[in-house]
C-alpha cells in the first residue's frame, strides 16, 4: 500500500493546521465580539433541507448516502448556509434580528476547480430578520474585517445586485428557458452571444442586456447604469442601494459588476465578492438571500458571506511560529514544577522531554531550562 | 505579477492577433516562430505575451496565469468556459463547425430521431450536444487528428471537425452536411483580474473593441 488520499483531498500537517487553525480562532472571535453567535449543524442531514437555497446549485456536487435507520437520502453537506438558514427559520424563531456564525468542513463530489479541494473548510456569518440596507452594510463591513484580520485585506470589493437582471428579464417577458440562456451569457459577459441570442427580444431590453457585461468598474459604471438602463423602479431602487452602500463605505475598496448575477436562483438583493492579489478567483462571497428561510417555515430577510478557511490559510502571510522551550525531565522536583507552570501560564510552549529524549523534532525550541546554582534557569539554546 | 500576462498560441491565433495588439500600443520584442523562448517581452514592461498550445489558453487564463488570453471558440465551448469573461468575438482564424460524411452515405436518413450514429470527432462537448438536441445517439470516438479517415477505415460513420475551406474533406471524398456554429477567436479574460487590474486592461479591451471590426 502507498496510502495515498483520494484526489483533490489533503492533509493538514502541523505548520498548515497550525496557520489554519489560528485564523480560525482570530476570526471567530472577531466575529464574537460583534455579537455573532457560534453554530454547528451536523456534517449529513436529510437531502431535501440541504438542497435548498444556495445549495440548489450543488445537487451534483453533494454526496449522497441512503440512512440505514430510516430509508431516507442522506445528504454530506457541500455547502453550510442553507445548514444555517434552516437553524434560524425553524429552530431558533426568534423574532428580531439573529446573528450567527460557523466554521467547518464542507464536501465536494467535484472539486470547483481543478485547483480547489474537494473539502473546502467553510467560514461565515449570517445576519437574519433585517431587510434593511443596513444589514448589507454590516455583511460587506464583517466580511472584509474578517478578511484583514485573516492577514488577506481585500484589494477589491464588488458588489452587484440580482435585482437589475430579475426587473429586466420580467420587463422583457423572458421564459425560463431564455432566462436561463440569457443569465449564463451574462455570467461570462459573452456581448456576441447575447447578440445572437438576443435578436428576437424586443427593445429597449434588448439593448439593456447587451449593456450590462460592460457596466462594471468604480462609481462611473453606476451613472452609466443610471443613463444606459431602462428607468424600471426595480432597477433604479437597486442602483439607489448601490450608491447608498458606496457612500456608507469610503474606507473600503468598492467597485461595481451589474452582469455579477452568479446563485441568481437564491440570491435576491445585494451580492458582494472579495478579491486579493494572486488568487484567480473571489476569496470571499456573500449576498442577500431573503426567502430562504421559506422552505423552513419561516420567510426571513437574510445576507452573509463565507470564505474558504484553507485557501485563506494558504494565501496568508504565514504566522510566526512561536519558538518553544525544552524543560528537562520532570524529577518530581517541585521548583521546576512551579516554573513550567508559569511559564504555560503566560502562553510559553515547554515541552517535558521523556526519559532518553534529547531533542524535539519539528516545534523549534530556542530556549531550554537549565539548573544554574541550585536554580531553575530559561536560557537560549544555540 | 502585476503587469499583464497574455496567452497567445503560435500560428494564426498569434499572427491575427498582432494588429490587436498593436492597436492596444504593444508590440512583442520576439517572433515565436523562430524564437525558442514560450515568455515573450514586449515593447511595454508592464505587458508579457506566453506562448501556450492552443487548447491549453483557457486553462491558463482561468487559473490566472495569465491575465487574458485568445482562443478559438471551439476551444472554449469544449473548456466549458468556468471562470472566464469572453466578452469580445476577434473574428479572427474563422471557420465553420460541421458534421461530415462520406460522400453518398444517406445522412437525412441516418440522424432521424431515435437513430444511432458512430461519430468521430476532437470535439466531444459539442458533438455530445448538438446530437442530443436532435434526439439521435451517438457513440463518440474521440481523435486527436486526422479525422477524415474515420468514416474512410469504417472507425464512424459521420465526423464533427473544423472546416475552413472544405478542400481535406473534398480530397477525401467527404461532404459537410450540417453546419453546427460559426467558429472564431474570442478574447477570454480572468474574471479576477478584471476586478483586479481594471485599471489596466480596460485600455487594452477597449483598443482591441475598436480594432474589431462590427
Amino acid at each position: 500500500m502507498n496510502w495515498l488520499l483520494p484526489e483533490y483531498v489533503a492533509d493538514a500537517l502541523p505548520h498548515e493546521a497550525a496557520q489554519i487553525e489560528s485564523l480560525r480562532r482570530a476570526v471567530l472571535d472577531l466575529f464574537r465580539v460583534r455579537g455573532y453567535e457560534l453554530v454547528m449543524p451536523p456534517l449529513l442531514e436529510y437531502l431535501d433541507s440541504l438542497l435548498t437555497g444556495s445549495g440548489q446549485d450543488l445537487t451534483l456536487r453533494t454526496f449522497k448516502l441512503v440512512d440505514q435507520l430510516s430509508g431516507r437520502t442522506l445528504g454530506v453537506r457541500a455547502d453550510m448556509t442553507p445548514q444555517v438558514a434552516r437553524i434560524d427559520a425553524h429552530l431558533l424563531n426568534r423574532q428580531g434580528v439573529t446573528r450567527l456564525c460557523y466554521c467547518d468542513s464542507v464536501l465536494h463530489t467535484l472539486p470547483a476547480s481543478q485547483a480547489a479541494s474537494r473539502e473546502p473548510v467553510q467560514l461565515g456569518a449570517e445576519l437574519y430578520g433585517y431587510a434593511g440596507v443596513e444589514a448589507d452594510l454590516e455583511a460587506i463591513r464583517l466580511m472584509a474585517a474578517a478578511l484583514q484580520r485573516a492577514g488577506t485585506p481585500a484589494s477589491r470589493i464588488d458588489l452587484g445586485h440580482v435585482g437589475v437582471f430579475r426587473a429586466l428579464a420580467q420587463a422583457a417577458g423572458l421564459d425560463a428557458e431564455t432566462e436561463a440562456a440569457v443569465l449564463q451569457l451574462l455570467q461570462a459577459k459573452d456581448i456576441p452571444g447575447l447578440k445572437e441570442r438576443g435578436a428576437s427580444l424586443g427593445e429597449p431590453y434588448r439593448s439593456a442586456f447587451l449593456r450590462l457585461p460592460g457596466l462594471y468598474g468604480g462609481a462611473e459604471a453606476l451613472d452609466k447604469a443610471m443613463r444606459e438602463l431602462p428607468q424600471l423602479p426595480e432597477i433604479l431602487a437597486a442602483l439607489g442601494t448601490l450608491r447608498q452602500l458606496l457612500e456608507s463605505m469610503p474606507e473600503l475598496p468598492l467597485s461595481f459588476d451589474l452582469a455579477d448575477l452568479r446563485g441568481y436562483h437564491y440570491h435576491n438583493g445585494v451580492v458582494f465578492a472579495a478579491y486579493y492579489p494572486g488568487f484567480p478567483s473571489a476569496i470571499a462571497l456573500g449576498g442577500r438571500y431573503d426567502g430562504a428561510g421559506k422552505t423552513f417555515g419561516r420567510e426571513r430577510a437574510a445576507t452573509g458571506f463565507s470564505m474558504d478557511l484553507r485557501e485563506v490559510a494558504r494565501l496568508a502571510t504565514a504566522c510566526q511560529q512561536q519558538g518553544a522551550i525544552i524543560a528537562p525531565y520532570a524529577t518530581g522536583d517541585p521548583a521546576l514544577t512551579r516554573l513550567i507552570a508559569s511559564l504555560r501560564e503566560q502562553g510559553e510552549i515547554v515541552v517535558e522531554l521523556l526519559p532518553g529524549e534529547t531533542g524535539v523534532e519539528g516545534v523549534p525550541c530556542d530556549r531550554c531550562i537549565v539548573r544554574r546554582d541550585g536554580q531553575w534557569l530559561v536560557e537560549a539554546t544555540h | 505579477m502585476d503587469g499583464i500576462t497574455i496567452a497567445l498560441s503560435k500560428g494564426r491565433i498569434f499572427e491575427e492577433t498582432l494588429p490587436l495588439l498593436a492597436a492596444a500600443g504593444i508590440e512583442p520584442l520576439e517572433n515565436p516562430e523562430s524564437s525558442r523562448k514560450l515568455i515573450i517581452a514586449t515593447n511595454r514592461d508592464d505587458v508579457r505575451l506566453v506562448i501556450v498550445r492552443a487548447t491549453d489558453a483557457p486553462t491558463y487564463v482561468q487559473y490566472g496565469a495569465a491575465d487574458i488570453g485568445v482562443v478559438g471558440k471551439d476551444v472554449l465551448i469544449e473548456h466549458g468556459g468556468d471562470g472566464l469573461y469572453q466578452p469580445l468575438d476577434l473574428k479572427i482564424a474563422r471557420c465553420r463547425m460541421m458534421v461530415a460524411v462520406p460522400d453518398g452515405f444517406d445522412y437525412e436518413k441516418a440522424v432521424r430521431q431515435g437513430a444511432r450514429l458512430k461519430v468521430a470527432t476532437k470535439y466531444i462537448s459539442i458533438a455530445r450536444e448538438h446530437f442530443a438536441a436532435k434526439g439521435v445517439h451517438v457513440d463518440l470516438i474521440k481523435l486527436y487528428g486526422s479525422m477524415e479517415l474515420a468514416p474512410l477505415t469504417g472507425l464512424a460513420d459521420a465526423i464533427v471537425d473544423l472546416v475552413s475551406t472544405g478542400s481535406t474533406l473534398k480530397a477525401n471524398h467527404l461532404v459537410a452536411v450540417e453546419h453546427i456554429a460559426d467558429i472564431s477567436s474570442r478574447l477570454i479574460v480572468n474574471q479576477a483580474a478584471l476586478k483586479l487590474k481594471r485599471e489596466r486592461l480596460a485600455p487594452i479591451l477597449d483598443a482591441f473593441a475598436k480594432a474589431v471590426p462590427q
